[in-house]
């Protein structure tokens, strides 16, 4: 389970001052679930994902996460995320087998777990052919797979994406939806952060509208639709965003 | 802290790196073959370059003199040089290279000798210039032999024996043991050397797991892993020391072996040493570096290692890219060759203050060690404030890879 709680995050920066990059933000994800946290670029979904996962620390409130909070225990929260984000990229020089086991490694995993995991999982995500290929001659849909089994190969409690789906063609962006539920089917809770509305429609179970740092509106897509009196997620989202910014 | 993630963090970075040709290149292959081909290549080609204008007969004039034919007539028969007819411009001669050096004599040399006057002869040569410094030298060898005759001469001739003028003989000799003429020739350039193999050898690996995983994108992969920061900043900087210290030893090892193959060459190989190829000159005397000193050495370089690779580290992991890593790092390399260089300086001795200054005091301290010296209090100060100064580096390394604005400054 994932609870927000009063989030914030500032940002010193010597030209534009000091920066609120996330302000107040509280939320819920229960096991099972997929929370889409939905925004513009800017808007402090990644720096939310990032204090969530513990590559940052709040400037103001919390998280807890599969019972730890991220401000005492950030490597026990590690160990019960996968992370997945477009930035986190592969290492080049090493094999898709030795990238995963490398995380094995770090996760604690004994050797025969580790090759076991692998070999599940490469057949899994259909990995059989490339598993042996250095990361840097992988194309992206072999590369965004590789990053999956590395994010699956402690079998986490708790999936954080961003934007996963950032520059991949249709096939593979199809994928890697599929691989999002299969990640609630399994009970895991999901967090599943972008900027495109149709992805939201398509795999979030609740959501979540950032802007300017600010969660304006959470709720199912039919409470939001409900809310707005608009029934496709782009109107529902300009609203939002155009009412919080005329206030 | 998990060790288990340490190893595996520079188990990974090891392999990763094995991989890299351009850290390869950087860390093995230039200080293995390119620093000793380089280093020997060019001191072969000078001791060559030196032995065959020393082969060369010196080509030398007499200008003047012309009372005195004998003069020539000794010049030529020893045959030592090769003369050539006096002709006018002789400095423009010297100059351009035509000839090494000439010997200035006045016109009634012999007659003023005669009359008991005391004419002078000058020597002229071009300073720098190998070839007619070595003419120069011969030729002054031949005037102070001919000068002794005639004093060897007019003494017989008024009867007095030799030892009126030369009333003892005077003789140098070396009472410094080889090690001690090693220590004293080599102590200023090994610390130099190590000092210079230790940074650039850390600099491309530092460069490569720090600026270079943040433009590949990988540094937040990493920090997604349950690894605490403190055992990532380990793991890296473990691979950035056997960086420095590999590219140190590997160059360290090609050179002496080379220098022993080269000293083999030139000596018949029963003295070939380390420090036998070049240190010896001309003279035939091969001065060696004292095997106990070069341990003392390797012992205080590695503090000095330690310091490096996290200071390195903690730069490099403060730039957002490799460029930007290498322009912080090159300029450095100056800072730190300044303490190696003041070091081979002469008459700066190790002292208390010195001790605390760091590199300073290795290259001082090397000096002493490879000469056979050891002031053990003046060692254990460098050996624990160095080590004092790695430890801080390494925990500002920790603290930086712990700041979000250094590690995301992208």
């Amino acid at each position: 389970m994932i609870e927000a709680r009063h989030l914030s995050k500032t940002f010193a920066d010597r030209k534009r001052g000091t920066i609120h990059a996330v302000q107040d933000v509280s939320f819920q994800v229960e096991p099972g679930q997929i929370y889409g946290l939905l925004g513009a670029n800017g808007a402090g979904k990644t720096t939310t994902l990032r204090l969530l996962a513990t590559l940052l620390r709040p400037s103001s409130g919390t998280a807890v996460i599969g019972g730890h909070d991220v401000g005492t225990a950030p490597e026990a929260v590690r160990r019960q995320v996968g992370f997945l984000a477009a930035s986190t990229a592969l290492y080049g020089r090493l094999t898709a087998r030795e990238m995963i086991a490398y995380f094995g490694r770090l996760h604690g995993l004994a050797e025969p777990e580790i090759a076991q995991r692998t070999t599940r999982l490469a057949a899994e995500l259909e990995m059989d052919d490339f598993l042996d290929r250095r990361c840097d001659s992988l194309s992206t849909g072999m590369k965004q797979k590789t990053s999956i089994a590395r994010t699956l190969i402690h079998d986490p409690a708790v999936m954080i994406f961003d934007e996963p789906t950032l520059g991949l063609d249709v096939m593979a962006a199809r994928a890697v939806l599929r691989f999002v539920r299969d990640c609630r089917a399994r009970g895991k809770t999901v967090i599943y952060s972008t900027h495109v509305m149709s992805e939201v429609e398509k795999v979030c179970d609740r959501v979540g509208i950032i802007h300017g740092g600010r969660l304006l509106a959470e709720g199912t897509l039919a409470e939001l639709a409900a809310r707005t009196g608009q029934r496709d997620m782009e109107e529902i989202f300009v609203q939002l965003v155009t009412a919080e910014v005329a206030a | 802290m998990n060790g288990r993630n340490v190893f595996a963090v520079f188990a990974k970075e090891l392999k990763d790196a094995l991989r890299d040709r351009r850290t390869l290149f950087s860390t093995l292959i230039i200080p293995t073959f390119v620093i000793p081909l380089l280093s020997f290549g060019t001191l072969g080609l000078g001791s060559k370059m030196v032995a065959k204008a020393r082969d060369q007969k010196p080509v030398v004039m007499i200008v003047g003199g012309d009372d005195a034919p004998q003069v020539a007539a000794s010049l030529a028969k020893l045959g030592r040089f090769e003369i050539v007819p006096p002709r006018a411009g002789h400095e423009q001669l010297i100059a351009d290279k035509v000839v090494g050096a000439v010997l200035l004599l006045p016109a009634d040399f012999a007659a003023a000798l005669r009359l008991g006057e005391v004419p002078r002869a000058t020597i002229l040569h071009y300073e720098g210039e190998l070839r007619s410094g070595f003419a120069a030298d011969e030729l002054e060898r031949f005037v102070r032999e001919f000068r002794e005759q005639q004093i060897a001469a007019t003494l017989e001739a008024k009867g007095l024996p030799l030892r009126t003028v030369r009333p003892f003989e005077l003789a140098r000799r070396n009472v410094a043991p080889p090690e001690k003429v090693g220590g004293n020739l080599l102590g200023g350039f090994v610390p130099y050397l190590i000092i210079v193999l230790c940074f650039t050898g850390a600099m491309y690996p530092a460069i490569d797991v720090t600026a270079g995983e943040k433009e590949r994108g990988t540094m937040e992969t990493l920090l997604c892993s349950p690894a605490a920061r403190v055992e990532i900043v380990l793991g890296k900087f473990l691979l950035v020391l056997t960086g420095s210290l590999t590219s140190m030893a590997l160059s360290l090892g090609s050179m002496g072996a080379t220098a022993m193959v080269t000293g083999a060459l030139m000596h018949g190989g029963a003295e070939a040493t380390v420090a036998g190829a070049g240190a010896g000159g001309g003279s035939g005397y091969v001065p060696m570096i004292a095997p106990l000193g070069l341990l003392g050495v390797l012992a205080l370089v590695l503090p000095v290692a330690v310091l490096f690779s996290a200071l390195e580290f903690t730069i490099a992991l403060f730039a957002r890219s490799t460029k930007e890593a290498q322009s912080y790092l090159g300029p450095l390399m100056l800072v730190v060759l300044m303490p190696a260089i003041v070091g081979m300086l002469p008459g700066i001795d190790l002292n208390t203050t010195l001790a605390f200054v760091p590199l300073l005091n290795l290259s001082l301290a090397c000096k002493e060690m490879l000469s056979g010296v050891w002031h053990w209090p003046y060692l254990a100060i460098i050996f624990f404030s160095t080590c004092l100064y790695a430890a801080g580096a390494l925990a500002l390394a920790v603290r930086m890879f712990n700041r979000e604005d250094v590690i995301f400054r992208t």
